[in-house]
């Protein structure tokens, strides 16, 4: 068993786990933050995507030792239904969303985008800049709207 | 009612705010007290008998609660899977059902297949268990290629030639004389390829015992709780309906691969009784690759015959449907009922004649797919017809216009009764909103790039609003398709709807309550929808072959219907008027030709309230309930037209415009219906492409994970021109049809059409890869030197 203590959604904690554990288990089944959902498990799909660091990450593949002192934001780290982060607002204005299972990745990187890319984010970027988050619902047209308008809005 | 929440208006969803939240709650959200964790033991092999099955060294490890077999379900008399769709052969004998065991009994039929499930503390410790597992298999040779399935090793002893069943549709005899008299017959070879539906969420279930009151609850991915329940109850004999409680709380996409009553989640609700604790499983995706019934996977063989006008005669079609290594739970019914009634297309075709054999392979049992039959029939006729304008050099759009049915009600050849639609309408729009008129000029411009340009349509049909419950009753289905609803109205006013339909993904918590608002005249944040739960709501079908509108929202207005009509009663009572005088709008009960009335939720109050009627002649309460079961098919029709530009160096294929008209009748809210299309051009995009699930000659699912499955990304698809044209249904209250699969099934047509188009010739595979098409390519540059 190893040791782990880190910051997430402002909050320290400190737990003792399997090494092998990984950050999308740690924080759905020690922290119950199950809003990280795992919907592959080969870095592919994006549903798990936190921020550590201040940098979009996918959970899925991260162990969660290797997080030992990191400071980590989650979907439930960003906004509440009654005070939404702008990019959690575009997603529902724009209809960015069907089942809601990607969505929480999808926010979490999408907001990552506006960190390295800026708020003017064209089509072509959108896309390009989301090739590691998959949706099945959607067909990505109204994620792509929401993600340009929630830029905008995080100025 | 506000005009921003009723009918018709893009109401923002209800249930978005869980989803944005990350407080949405997943059947793998939910964790039981002291749950233990299932870990399933799958076979490596694609076909092999099982010699020697050692669990001794597993059931010490640490950690582990239980090792259970084929052997402990057979001891505990839990029956086999099933099949609820009956198909008879050409000569009237039963299809040929091989027997379908939870966990395997001495034989293993595709890599994947269950053959024990370890459940210990942990998952981690469950699946170091099943590593002590010894399996000794005598491998047997596998069945990949339907062509040779015939003369390959037996995958049942049922089926001794690996054919289920040997189906047939339409007049021969009619068919072979429209032939004889064609003056063209245009022939065309199709292979529909195999897909796996991929929800984004990974199947789920949570089997939790309840010793005390001796019911079991199943927490599970499942788009039909009621019947996952039935199954369980009535076939499979876990426990009877009364001791058994299904719970589908959000799903995560479901696409049909979640109406299937599975392996996994069975041994989950039995398994938790066997060890006394709740017993939970998460797939991996992996394990969603090899085990989630996959679909499509049609090689077929087609013929149109046409007159010397270019009218169409007659179609012949024989196909051969795989349909893996079990009969999953509607498989049958989808190369056969869902398939062949749709050959006719939006085409007046006079005769028809489809042959289809069902085929056993060593591979995952294939079922409904988002369209399920409905996108191979478009798939064949479109290529078909396109080839054939081409072919007699007609336009295409002219070609489909001139063989357009133009008179409803009309009746096909083959079994369905088109209540309604204006096809030219939708075909007008569709080339008007694509600019069709100047695509020449845009070819050209192309050229100049070096590029090749194509255009390529699709005018579609599809048959939702599944279904009559007689007629499917008729054509072998074991159950009813009928949908329920109650309106439960609460004291103070305020509604709950329970739908036997399930949403997961659809938005029902928003457009079924933009309904019931509306027909009540309150307020849509006074309406709840409650669904997935069996100890909630009443028998229900659920959702898929795009009836949660056209069915569940039928049942809805009928109950509320109900409910209307007592409130006209109570209110009576309470304005001293006779029930004859009341009227019932915008949400007041009134008194006609008086200034008297009460409002929805005043009459709610007098009616539990019961203070101004005598119980004995009106019951206290305000609570209807409906079943509807709907009086045919609908049938949603649109016109989609791709335009590509292909580069032939590198055959990378660019879909530089999508129009999309669709006719789905009346609509409820056309945001979420626009969602609907575009999610389903992206997945008949994905099939026509990029998605391919290959088996190799060892029948090893090559295609088992996201690095070598290739889903639709952002980057691969364009934004798409969304057009709608009304022709209301005729056969439900609401004028509704449908709209969840029609771009899956427009799709992949439009796609191939157009890259045929831009390659001058008919010869391209889906998926279309850049290397399909490249291939393509320098047969196309070939043909034109050649010429």
């Amino acid at each position: 068993m190893a040791s782990v203590s880190m910051t997430v959604n402002g909050k320290q904690v400190s737990a003792t786990v399997d090494p092998r554990t990984l950050l999308a288990q740690f924080l759905r089944e020690h922290l119950h933050l199950t809003g990280t959902h795992v919907g592959c498990d080969t870095s592919q799909c994006g549903a798990c995507v936190v921020h550590v660091n201040g940098r979009a990450v996918k959970s899925c593949t991260t162990l969660a030792v290797s997080c030992d002192g990191a400071t980590v934001t989650t979907i439930e780290g960003i906004g509440t239904a009654d005070n939404l982060h702008p990019m959690q607002a575009a997603f529902r204005e724009n209809h960015g969303l069907q089942c809601g299972f990607c969505t929480p990745g999808m926010i979490m990187s999408a907001i990552d985008i506006v960190n390295r890319k800026g708020n003017k984010l064209d089509e072509h970027t959108i896309r390009e800049e989301l090739e590691g988050n998959i949706c099945r619902c959607t067909g990505y047209h109204n994620i792509v709207k929401a993600v340009a308008q929630g830029a905008a809005a995080m100025k | 009612m506000s005009a921003k929440t009723g009918v018709g208006a893009p109401v923002l969803r209800k249930e978005d705010f869980r989803f944005i939240t990350g407080k949405g709650q997943y059947t793998d959200d939910i964790n039981r007290q002291d749950q233990a964790h299932a870990y399933f033991l799958r076979s490596p092999h694609a076909h092999a008998t099982i010699k020697k099955l050692d669990i001794s060294a597993a059931k010490s490890a640490p950690g582990v609660l239980g090792v259970l077999t084929g052997d402990d379900l057979a001891a505990d008399k839990i029956g086999g899977l099933i099949c609820g769709w009956m198909i008879h052969n050409k000569d009237g004998s039963p299809m040929k059902a091989g027997a379908h065991p939870a966990l395997a009994q001495g034989k293993v039929r595709y890599v994947g297949d269950h053959v024990a499930v370890v459940i210990a503390d942990t998952y981690a410790q469950a699946k170091d268990a099943a590593e002590k597992i010894v399996v000794d298999y005598q491998v047997l040779p596998a069945v990949v290629d339907m062509n040779k399935a015939k003369s390959s090793a037996a995958i049942h002893d049922v089926a001794p030639d690996n054919v289920v069943y040997d189906w047939h549709l339409g007049d021969k005899a009619a068919t072979d004389a429209a032939f004889s008299k064609a003056k063209h017959v245009t022939k065309i070879d199709l292979v529909n390829n195999r897909l796996i539906p991929n929800a984004m969420e990974p199947r789920a279930a949570i089997g939790d015992f309840d010793a005390g009151t001796g019911v079991y609850t199943l927490y599970t991915t499942s788009q039909n709780p009621h019947v996952a329940r039935l199954v369980l109850s009535a076939f499979v004999g876990i426990a009877p309906e009364h001791k058994l409680r299904v719970i589908a709380p959000d799903v995560g996409g479901g696409f049909g691969s979640k109406i299937f009553i599975y392996a996994e989640e069975t041994v989950c609700v039995w398994a938790s009784k066997k060890v006394g604790r709740p017993v939970k499983w998460t797939a991996d995706r992996t394990e969603a690759f090899l085990s989630d019934a996959h679909g499509r996977d049609h090689i077929s063989h087609a013929e149109l015959a046409l007159d010397d006008k270019g009218k169409i005669l007659g179609l012949r079609v024989q196909t051969k449907a795989n349909l893996g290594a079990y009969l999953s739970t509607f498989s049958s019914c989808v190369p056969t009922y869902l398939y062949a009634p749709l050959l006719s297309g939006q085409y007046d075709i006079p005769a028809i004649y489809v042959e289809v054999e069902g085929i056993y392979t060593t591979t995952a049992p294939v079922d409904a797919y988002r369209g399920a039959g409905r996108p191979e029939a478009t798939f064949l006729v479109e290529r078909i017809i396109e080839k054939a304008a081409r072919e007699t050099g007609t336009d295409p759009a002219t070609f489909r216009r001139k063989n357009f049915i133009k008179s409803f009600p009309h009746q096909t050849p083959v079994i369905m009764a088109y209540d309604t639609g204006n096809y030219t309408a939708s075909l007008d729009l569709a080339l008007e909103m694509a600019d069709y008129k100047n695509f020449a000029k845009r070819k050209k411009d192309s050229a100049k790039n070096g590029k090749l340009r194509g255009i390529g349509f699709s005018a579609y049909i599809e048959a939702c609003g599944i279904a009559p419950s007689a007629a499917v009753g008729s054509l072998g289905a074991g159950v009813g398709l009928w949908e329920s609803a109650e309106i439960r109205v609460n004291p103070v006013g305020t509604v709950e709807v329970l739908t036997g339909s399930h949403s997961h993904g659809q938005g029902h918590e928003t457009t079924f309550a933009q309904l019931v608002a509306d027909r009540l005249g309150i307020d849509i944040d006074s309406v709840a929808v409650v669904h997935g739960d069996t100890d909630k709501v009443q028998f229900g079908m659920g959702t898929y072959g795009s009836r949660s509108g056209a069915v569940g929202m039928s049942a809805i207005v009928k109950a509320v219907d109900k409910v209307i009509a007592k409130g006209k009663k109570v209110a009576a009572y309470a304005l001293e008027a006779a029930e004859k005088d009341i009227q019932f709008k915008d949400g007041r009960f009134s008194v006609a030709g008086t200034d008297k009335s009460l409002a929805f939720g005043e009459v709610a109050l007098q009616a539990y309230i019961a203070h101004k009627f005598n119980g004995q002649d009106l019951e206290p309460g305000l609570k209807e309930g409906a079943f509807y079961d709907p009086t045919n098919f609908t049938f949603p029709s649109g016109v989609h037209i791709c335009e590509v530009e292909i580069d032939p160096d590198t055959g990378t294929t660019d879909i530089v415009k999508w129009t999309a008209v669709d006719d789905f009748g009346n609509v409820i809210n056309p945001m979420i219906v626009e969602g609907q299309v575009h999610g389903g051009i992206a997945q008949g995009v994905g099939q026509a492409l990029l998605e391919g699930a290959h088996y190799n000659a060892d029948g090893q699912l090559v295609t088992a994970s996201y690095m070598d499955y290739t889903m639709p990304r952002a980057d691969d698809l364009p934004s798409f021109d969304i057009g709608m044209t009304n022709t209301p249904c005729t056969t439900n209250p609401l004028g509704i049809k449908g709209c969840g699969e029609a771009g899956a099934i427009a799709a992949p047509p439009a796609v191939i059409n157009a890259i045929t188009d831009a390659v001058g010739h008919e010869d391209v595979p889906m998926p279309a890869t850049p290397y399909a098409v490249w291939q393509a390519c320098q047969k196309g540059a070939r043909k034109l030197a050649a010429e």
